[in-house]
């Protein structure tokens, strides 16, 4: 009786393991179904955005000259030196220099920007029009007030005109939106100047333009460190503006336009990732 | 899922026809089952909070007015300021700035407002207040006020989160491209162009006399692409004091007199430099 007995219980015990190894493998692929879900959630998206874009090995670290606060409280930046192996692609590059822009310098006290803000996206249109999508910490955490936020906008701004050639004119959009001001002071509705060099060429149409409220000599600024190699892969994005970018981000345009735009702008960078 | 898990189980039951086995694998089945119910539960429950947030970064089309207001750019010389302007900040549900002692930026420009219009009034001005309490008016509601106004310049009263404290700095609005549509019309969303000289003279006086006052201030105007003054037609400043950091109100308040006689002194000078714009279409 107790043979038979055992003869069942391992018999059972055998049935289950077959069972269970058959039903282990479609287990699995659930899993793995699941984890691929969870990557497409747009908290998964966002992240694969701001994360740190992978480095090539082979990428010599160039010198990185990054725009902080002085210190003195009189709204002055000054450009600090960091070694980073910069992509040549110029939209890589200019997610690299405003990631460690928005990492913040040593000392904490000579922040631009809030350190819970993101960029969650930069697209870099022909006509060397520049989007920069961050997160909402950049519009609720900066200090409200026009010095302040100026501050912030043009540590943005020269720090691409240092170190992406490509770069002539900035768009600022809060979480994928165009907003009104950043902390209630300055005007985001425009594009803000980043390359004084390539403005000639470029169509007059975007507005405001913002120069720096601390103008230095540009021949004083940073000569982008991209002179080297770099340069020939950033070329292509100076390219004679098409009929798309700042034709079409006019807030005098037409609305329906802009918003198109907007989805175009989105889609392209879906397909470049 | 659920359905496929029946499906191994009868069969797996039929093979073995057994009430004893049958308990079993389903108490087996049932665990398995529910441990995948969990982790796949998490997924589509992720997928769904996902969904609202994707579709709010929608672009909306900003509610901008596209009306051309009918400026044209000052031509003719004409004694004819009389009108101020005052706009102090803010206000309403928006407080601006606010200093760790409870100061609040919204306040203060109102208490500041009255006093520059005391001093704007001794010199022979005469003063509009695009608030006069606790109101938030949009910032096109502050302009029309302004553009309503002929011979007027505007000037919005601010207090910084930032700055070196006791100091005061006039802002002037960046240049904006004189662009006109086909009827040689400037839209409205940039009325600002055509008095942009204008500003920058107005902004230099103001800011010379408040650097006298105020050590540490700079001694001209500074640009910056402040949303306000885009929208005006008019000769237009903002004045930033420097801030709500301070740890007593009253170390703000003894700014007042100076901030108010730098504006009422800087605006008189100015007078002679105004010039109306040419009135060929007249602001509707």
């Amino acid at each position: 009786m107790t043979a038979r007995w055992i003869r069942w219980v391992v018999g059972i015990l055998c049935v289950l393991v077959i069972v269970g190894a058959i039903y282990f493998p479609i287990l699995r692929r659930r899993l793995r179904a699941a984890a691929k879900l969870q990557q497409q959630t747009a908290e998964q998206a966002r992240r694969e955005l701001t994360q740190a874009v992978p480095i090539n090995p082979g990428v010599p670290r160039v010198k990185a000259k990054l725009f902080w606060a002085s210190g003195d409280g009189d709204g002055a930046l000054v450009d600090t030196t960091v070694e980073l192996p910069l992509s040549s692609d110029p939209v890589l590059r200019s997610k690299q220099v405003l990631n460690t822009l928005l990492a913040g310098p040593v000392d904490a006290e000579l922040r631009t920007l809030p350190s819970d803000a993101v960029l969650l996206a930069f697209y870099l249109l022909p006509d060397g029009t520049a989007i920069a999508d961050f997160s909402e910490p950049l519009a609720t955490s900066t200090p409200s007030g026009i010095q302040s936020e100026q501050l912030a906008v043009d540590s943005i701004t020269r720090t691409l005109e240092a170190n992406v050639p490509g770069v002539q004119r900035l768009k600022i959009l809060i979480h994928g939106q165009e907003v009104e001001t950043l902390a209630g002071h300055l005007d985001l509705t425009g594009t803000f100047l980043v390359n004084t060099k390539g403005i000639a060429a470029a169509p007059a149409s975007a507005t405001p333009v913002a120069a720096p409220a601390t103008p230095l000599p540009r021949d004083k600024l940073a000569t982008p460190a991209t002179d080297k190699p770099t340069a020939p892969a950033a070329a292509p994005t100076t390219k004679p503006s098409s009929s798309l970018g700042a034709a079409a981000l006019t807030p005098g345009g037409a609305l329906g336009k802009l918003t198109q735009f907007k989805w175009n702008v989105q889609e392209h960078g879906r397909q470049m990732r | 899922m659920l359905l496929d898990v029946g499906n191994i189980g009868r069969t797996t039951t039929r093979a073995w026809g057994r009430n004893v086995f049958r308990v079993g694998a389903h108490l087996f089945f049932f665990g398995l089952a529910t441990t995948a119910l969990t982790i796949s539960a998490q997924a589509p429950s992720q997928t769904a909070s996902a969904t609202p947030s994707a579709q709010s970064t929608a672009p909306q089309a900003p509610a901008t007015p596209q009306t051309p207001a009918q400026i044209s750019p000052p031509l003719t010389p004409h004694a004819g300021l009389n009108v101020v302007v005052l706009d102090p900040a803010h206000g309403g549900t928006d407080p601006g700035a606010r200093g760790t002692g409870g100061i609040r930026e919204s306040e203060i420009v109102l208490d500041f407002a009255s006093q520059v219009r005391r001093a704007l009034e001794t010199q022979g001005f005469q003063v509009v207040q695009t608030r006069q309490g606790n109101e938030n008016p949009s910032f096109d509601d502050r302009s029309a006020i302004a553009n309503a106004q002929s011979g007027a310049v505007f000037v919005t009263l601010h207090i910084a989160s930032t700055g070196l404290p006791g100091t005061v700095r006039v802002y002037v609005n960046s240049d904006l491209p004189a662009t006109t549509d086909a009827a040689g019309l400037i839209s409205w969303d940039r009325a600002q162009t055509p008095f942009q000289g204008l500003s920058r003279k107005l902004g230099d006086s103001v800011q010379g006399l408040l650097a006298q006052r105020f050590k540490g201030s700079p001694s001209t105007a500074q640009t910056a692409a402040v949303r306000q003054l885009r929208t005006t037609a008019a000769p237009a400043i903002a004045v930033e004091i420097s801030s709500v950091v301070v740890e007593n109100r009253a170390d703000l308040d003894r700014m007042a007199p100076g901030v108010a006689d730098a504006i009422a002194t800087g605006v008189a000078s100015f007078r002679p430099s105004y010039v109306v714009p040419a009135t060929s279409g007249g602001t509707p």
